[in-house]
């Protein structure tokens, strides 16, 4: 058997329940992203590109449109006769049977996979995070530090500092201390959630710590690490990355991508992003349509007008339609003359004739201002809407609605229609 | 299943002028993602053909390309597969492929050794789709020995450089000739033919014995009157792209919408090989109209009736105007491009200006390339 000098273990069993609507069928790792992309394309691109060929994916929390989509790993050259990708849900065992309780704890359930391979190096990802990052590289430093764990981190704003882990570093990037989400942070060092670890430590600490309740890296094995002096490191990244876990900030990474040259690009040749997708054909653009800022996927037919906007596989927009400022994912079928503005359609909805959205004043949403806000209009996977229904903003549709679902054919701002669980 | 496929892929034809330097005609780009020979794959798979041959020999680099996996067609099973057959020298023979016959006679073994009782033979430049079941059905209720795929050309469309085909009432074929000088029914053949594999065993057996090299020639012509061969009608879109003016109009017809919907929407599809391409983008400025854009362009300036192919960019303040764009083609800032077929993978200068003033030009041009 061919030795695997590191392994990764990528974690994508997280609700990620800020995106609201968007994951109530989805894990969020399997949320489409740019047009054709999905979050999960990041890191196992990532992991192929940076020669990581043994990709144990940890899932959990509605796993099916993940399952579908690594299959067996085509799309990324993870279909290996050794290593490769294998998803790894929960499974039954004698005695002590339990979901995934933390993310460490995730890992511990797997030891018997890793240990199969008896790699050098483990590497920890989670699927939910937008960046291009070279693991090699992080593995070099790790190797050139004698590091037991290395930590990668990213340098923020002080102000943002107290929303994320914060790692104090010496001047040789040895951590000497860390703080969780610090009201006064000492440093601008935020954790990305990836780490590199020593096989023998990590096996060695998961074991240890295997009765604690919850078992989460950050919170109890990297302290772990920490209080028997072992060596641990911050490998600091520079690039890309963005966190889109909530409807802003992903709606934010959507609208990034298509800027001139985009700080994320999709198009260099160096450092590809694979992604499962089917075998499509070209996209039609008619004579009346207008097109200004946008991405479109495959096989979509445009006949209306797109301003800044990202546009999946297979959508349909049709005639005298405007959308801008909006996220349409793969096959959704608008239809004539509607108005889309700063909307996130799920895959697969359908809007007819004449739906107006995004219009009027901003209102709080009544149903969680936490997740539905910025404005943003969130349209659920398989959705219909009627013809001629007016939307306002902050609002949020699920499901297939009726014309008698509408007051006078109108849901006002920061309004929510539901209507899950009849399909 | 009950045959097995073989796809006559060798050709090259003079009548693609330039188009033909970089590749064979089976492995022209066509519709913006697909190449000429997906369609006979498409056919073969969705016909549930498993075990499929590809007999190539001209300039196959572009082809071999495309064909380095099967499992885009779905032929990458343990049972059967995709066979790709270039000439070889071996120690009874050390000739290439000298007609289409002598092709199918240096593969001999791939038919002996197969066990399917039918062979479904089709060549790789024609964009259609066809259940061949269907044919082979017709054939069996025949009793053909062969069985030709025929298709009827509109009057104004010029027949001479296919094999036309007289048929009678019961549809057996009287009269075919191959490139006539004058051709005297509109009805042509479009190169797909069923036959029983021990009926094509022994004919091209004897074809060889004879020194005889080519199917259409040495055994449709030749055999015309002693064994049956029937034609089978399509009324469905058939297409052949082996000249400059067919292979652009063909391109042009996928702007129509039924056409679109026939290939693209209606059961079965027609597969491809995949590429890992990003969406294609649209920047401030670019204008689009009627026009098919593949994955991976990067649209600045003004397009309209066009196929553009995938990752080309068009610099700002461009005018594509009727034309075809093949893969990965670069065009410079303030350029005008008409009633042209760029050449796959060209670079074209900013400011200059293309236009096809009487029929389609061909633009081939090989400038360095200094982007991103």
């Amino acid at each position: 058997m061919i030795k695997k000098e590191m392994i990764a273990m990528l974690l994508a069993g997280g609700q990620g329940s800020r995106l609201g609507v968007l994951t109530s069928n989805m894990a969020k790792p399997a949320v489409a992203f740019g047009g054709k992309y999905r979050i999960i394309d990041f890191p196992l691109s990532n992991c192929i590109n940076s020669g990581v060929d043994t990709v144990g994916v940890l899932t959990q929390y509605q796993p099916l449109r993940l399952n579908t989509h690594i299959g067996i790993g085509i799309p990324w050259d993870l279909d290996r006769n050794i290593g490769g990708v294998t998803v790894l849900p929960p499974y039954e065992k004698i005695g002590n049977t339990e979901w995934y309780t933390g993310t460490a704890n995730a890992i511990y359930q797997n030891l018997a996979y890793m240990e199969s391979y008896n790699p050098e190096y483990v590497l920890i990802l989670s699927g939910d995070h937008i960046y291009k990052m070279d693991y090699e590289v992080m593995l070099d430093f790790h190797k050139a530090n004698n590091a037991e764990v290395t930590i990668a981190v990213m340098p923020v704003s002080m102000e943002e500092a107290s929303r994320f882990g914060i790692i104090i570093a010496d001047d040789n990037r040895k951590i000497t201390d860390f703080e969780e989400k610090p009201e006064h942070p000492r440093s601008n060092l935020a954790s990305m959630g990836i780490y590199i670890f020593n096989w023998k430590t990590l096996k060695e600490s998961l074991l240890a710590m295997a009765d604690q309740p919850g078992l989460d890296f950050g919170k109890h094995v990297i302290p772990y690490c920490h209080e028997r002096n072992m060596p641990l490191y911050a490998y600091e990244f520079n690039g890309y990355w963005k966190d889109v876990g909530t409807l802003n900030s992903y709606w934010e990474a959507n609208m990034e991508l298509i800027d001139i040259v985009p700080e994320f690009n999709l198009y260099e040749e160096y450092w590809k992003i694979y992604t499962k997708s089917d075998i499509l054909p070209p996209q039609y653009i008619s004579s009346h349509s207008v097109i200004e800022k946008a991405i479109i996927g495959e096989g979509s037919d445009i006949r209306g007008k797109v301003y800044n906007s990202v546009i999946g596989c297979g959508v349909t927009i049709g005639e005298g339609t405007v959308v801008r400022d909006s996220i349409i994912m793969n096959n959704t079928v608008i239809g004539d003359g509607c108005e889309i503005n700063k909307a996130i359609i799920a895959e697969q909805a359908v809007i007819k004739d004449h739906v107006r959205m995004g219009i009027g004043e901003e209102a709080p949403s009544e149903l969680n201002p936490g997740i539905y806000n910025h404005g943003i209009v969130t349209i659920a996977e398989g959705s219909l809407i009627p013809e001629n229904i007016v939307i306002g903003k902050n609002t949020v549709i699920s499901g297939q609605t009726e014309v008698a679902d509408y007051e006078n054919g109108y849901l006002a701002s920061g309004k929510s229609l539901l209507k899950a669980g009849e399909k | 299943m009950r045959a097995i496929g073989i796809i006559l892929a060798g050709g090259n034809n003079h009548r693609m002028k330039e188009l033909s330097k970089k590749r064979a005609v089976c492995a022209m780009p066509i519709a913006g993602s697909y190449r000429s020979i997906d369609f006979a794959l498409s056919s073969m798979s969705n016909s549930h053909i498993g075990k499929v041959g590809v007999l190539t020999q001209y300039n196959a680099r572009s082809l071999n390309e495309h064909l380095s996996s099967s499992k885009w067609w779905d032929f990458g099973r343990k049972q059967g597969g995709l066979y790709v057959f270039t000439p070889a020298i071996t120690s009874e023979n050390s000739f290439w492929y000298r007609g289409t016959a002598d092709a199918i006679y240096q593969n001999l073994n791939f038919l002996k050794s197969s066990h399917e009782p039918y062979v479904v033979i089709a060549s790789g430049d024609g964009v259609y789709k066809l259940d061949y079941n269907k044919v082979l059905e017709y054939h069996i209720e025949k009793k053909a020995d062969i069985t030709v795929v025929c298709c009827d050309q509109t009057s104004d469309m010029e027949v001479e450089r296919f094999g036309t085909v007289k048929m009678n009432e019961e549809c057996r074929i009287e009269e075919f000739e191959e490139k006539p000088l004058l051709a005297k029914t509109q009805t042509v053949s479009c190169g797909i033919y069923v036959i029983r594999r021990r009926q094509l065993i022994e004919m091209i057996e004897q074809c060889a014995r004879e020194e005889r090299y080519d199917f259409v020639r040495d055994i449709l012509i030749r055999y015309k009157d002693v064994k049956k061969i029937y034609g089978y009608k399509i009324k469905s879109y058939w297409r052949n792209v082996a000249s400059v003016e067919d292979y652009f109009k063909t391109n042009m017809d996928f702007l129509k919408p039924e056409i679109r919907d026939y290939f693209f929407k209606q059961y079965p599809d027609v597969y491809s090989k995949v590429d890992d391409l990003p969406p294609a983008k649209y920047n401030v400025g670019s204008q689009v109209r009627n026009s098919l854009i593949a994955s991976g362009c990067v649209i600045n300036g003004t397009v309209e009736d066009s196929v553009i192919f995938k990752k080309a960019f068009i610099g700002s303040n461009c005018y594509i105007k009727n034309s075809i764009i093949l893969n990965d083609v670069y065009i410079g800032d303030n350029t005008h491009i008409e009633n042209c077929i760029v050449e796959s993978r060209d670079t074209i200068r900013a400011n200059t200006y293309h236009k096809g003033e009487d029929g389609i030009k061909i633009v081939m041009e090989r400038n360095d390339r200094f982007m991103m």
